[in-house]
């Protein structure tokens, strides 16, 4: 939980507060239990809720819709992949990744996946994270960090593609050959 | 008619909200002729599953350390 906090926030300290608050929250509650798994699930909703609080915060103070040096550099890598006509250059072509469940069940994928979560500009990977790990609605995202919905699709892009991109030159590229 | 970089953002776009019928229709016409937009909307489910189950793999833990 507490390394699930620190991807999300990227702030150990902060990360850590909000693992040991979320923890007394459910041990003070009175819900009782029927498992471990319950439990579980109870603590991580309320985490779910303290990192939000912390990223709104994070986001009052540090401006969200700026572009960031390494974002623009982003852009201009995703720029790069097209032709003049924006059609994709034949050597960035997506190709295929073969079968999912096979590369999924593969442990060393997952951490070149975490690598290259990790390896996001910060505000995007929080914009992304809160879609896809906390799974917000995309304007709950948008509202919730104060964004513009154009805005909140523009990162989202720039997030997926370079995901794609990280994953498919670090993982995927000795599998099929771009067609 | 569609361009690749227009078609990433409608593909990205609709991991977020539901396309609207023109968007399908546009995005539909330009994926039957393009192999590497098709191969990017793959891509982009493979994402959602993938991000999917790395939650998955992080609330079945019980010390919150990465799986083995």
């Amino acid at each position: 939980m507490l390394k699930f906090a620190q991807m999300q926030l990227r702030d150990a300290a902060m990360a850590e507060d909000a693992v040991q608050e979320a923890l007394a929250a459910a041990l003070a509650g009175e819900r009782s239990f029927a498992g471990r798994a319950a439990l579980k699930t109870w603590v991580f909703s309320i985490l779910r809720n303290k990192i939000v609080d912390l990223i709104r915060l994070q986001s009052r103070t540090t401006n969200v819709s700026a572009l960031a040096d390494d974002e623009a550099g982003m852009d201009e890598t995703f720029e790069a992949l097209f032709k003049a006509n924006a059609h994709w250059r034949p050597e960035a072509r997506p190709f295929g990744w073969g079968n999912p469940e096979d590369t999924l069940r593969q442990e060393r994928f997952w951490e070149v996946f975490e690598i290259c979560l990790n390896h996001l500009p910060e505000k995007t990977a929080r914009v992304f994270m809160m879609r896809e790990f906390l799974e917000f609605e995309t304007d709950e995202v948008c509202r919730k960090l104060n964004l513009t919905i154009s805005n909140c699709n523009v990162i989202l892009h720039r997030a997926r593609n370079g995901l794609r991109r990280c994953l498919e030159s670090n993982w995927f590229s000795s599998g099929e050959k771009p067609c | 008619m569609l361009s690749c970089k227009e078609a990433t953002r409608l593909m990205s776009e609709a991991q977020d909200r539901p396309l609207s019928r023109g968007e399908k229709l546009l995005l539909e016409m330009h994926l039957a002729m393009c192999r590497g937009c098709r191969n990017f909307r793959t891509q982009m489910d493979f994402l959602r599953l993938a991000c999917r189950q790395f939650m998955r793999r992080w609330n079945g833990q019980d010390d919150g350390s990465p799986p083995p």
